[in-house]
């Protein structure tokens, strides 16, 4: 029997606040597992749509309480495609390398891991700058 | 919301730290107060026990890379044990086997230091 999955387009505005992460994780595993994911891969998509917002409450914001983080996910043709949009500081994704953890180590470096993890988790990571002050990541992943 | 919690218990010289619940960016501050405290109270054998946790993200993973080096300094070290399987691929991702001790259960962790 074949399963007929239907098209979704949902959106969650939130506050720049850690605390508003468990409310993120719980939209983005909803929808994640509704289209079709399995529980293995909804968690993967799930810590990366975190990694995304903690780099966004902790750089662009900067931890200011006041900023938005506005989420765009929707799902066709097999695609999953989550935008997350910010207006704070820009955050230049090409001066991210991939960490070397033994010098994060020696250098007590705890940054760049989320990054990292979005890439390794996620088919596909694309960041855009929108306009001087609208910065976007998106996280796409297929089902297969 | 009982979200994250983080309790602590003395084995002979070893501390034990019971991780339970979503440790991410909002949390990850609970677990370096606990650090904080070991650090205090110069325990610096550490054994984590994961078996209650069900969530963690880089924020919580890089508590450990903080503190790591403070514990194997003065003669101590961060163990890890009873990882569930969704868990322990997260710090695999990262490499952090190469760097760091991974135990099944508690107890193995914790003989590792009193065998020398």
């Amino acid at each position: 029997m074949t399963k007929v999955v239907k098209n979704i387009k949902k959106r969650l505005s939130v506050n720049s606040t850690t605390e508003n992460l468990a409310r993120i994780r719980a939209f983005i595993k909803t929808h994640s597992k509704s289209v079709g994911f399995d529980d293995e891969t909804a968690s993967k998509i799930v810590l990366a749509s975190d990694e995304a917002c903690t780099n966004i409450i902790k750089h662009a914001y900067k931890y200011s309480a006041k900023g938005k983080i506005n989420i765009n996910l929707s799902f066709s043709a097999n695609k999953l495609r989550i935008s997350i949009t910010d207006e704070g500081t820009h955050f230049n994704s090409n001066s991210i390398k991939e960490p070397d953890l033994k010098k994060y180590y020696q250098e007590k470096r705890v940054g760049g891991l989320g990054m990292f993890l979005m890439k390794k988790l996620m088919d596909e990571v694309v960041y855009s700058q929108k306009s001087a002050k609208k910065n976007k990541v998106t996280l796409i992943k297929y089902l297969r | 919301m009982a979200e994250f919690d983080v309790g602590r218990h003395g084995v002979g010289s070893v501390s034990v730290l019971n991780v339970k619940g979503f440790l991410d960016a909002h949390t990850a501050p609970e677990l370096e107060n606990a650090f904080n405290g070991l650090v205090d109270d110069k325990q610096y054998k550490v054994v984590v026990n994961f078996g209650n946790l069900k969530y963690i993200s880089s924020a919580g993973l890089g508590v450990f890379m903080a503190y790591v080096e403070t514990m194997r300094e003065n003669g101590g070290d961060i163990k890890f044990c009873g990882l569930k399987e969704d868990v322990y691929n997260i710090f695999d991702l990262l490499g952090f086997p190469l760097l760091y001790e991974f135990y099944k259960d508690e107890k193995t962790a914790i003989d590792k230091y009193t065998q020398g």
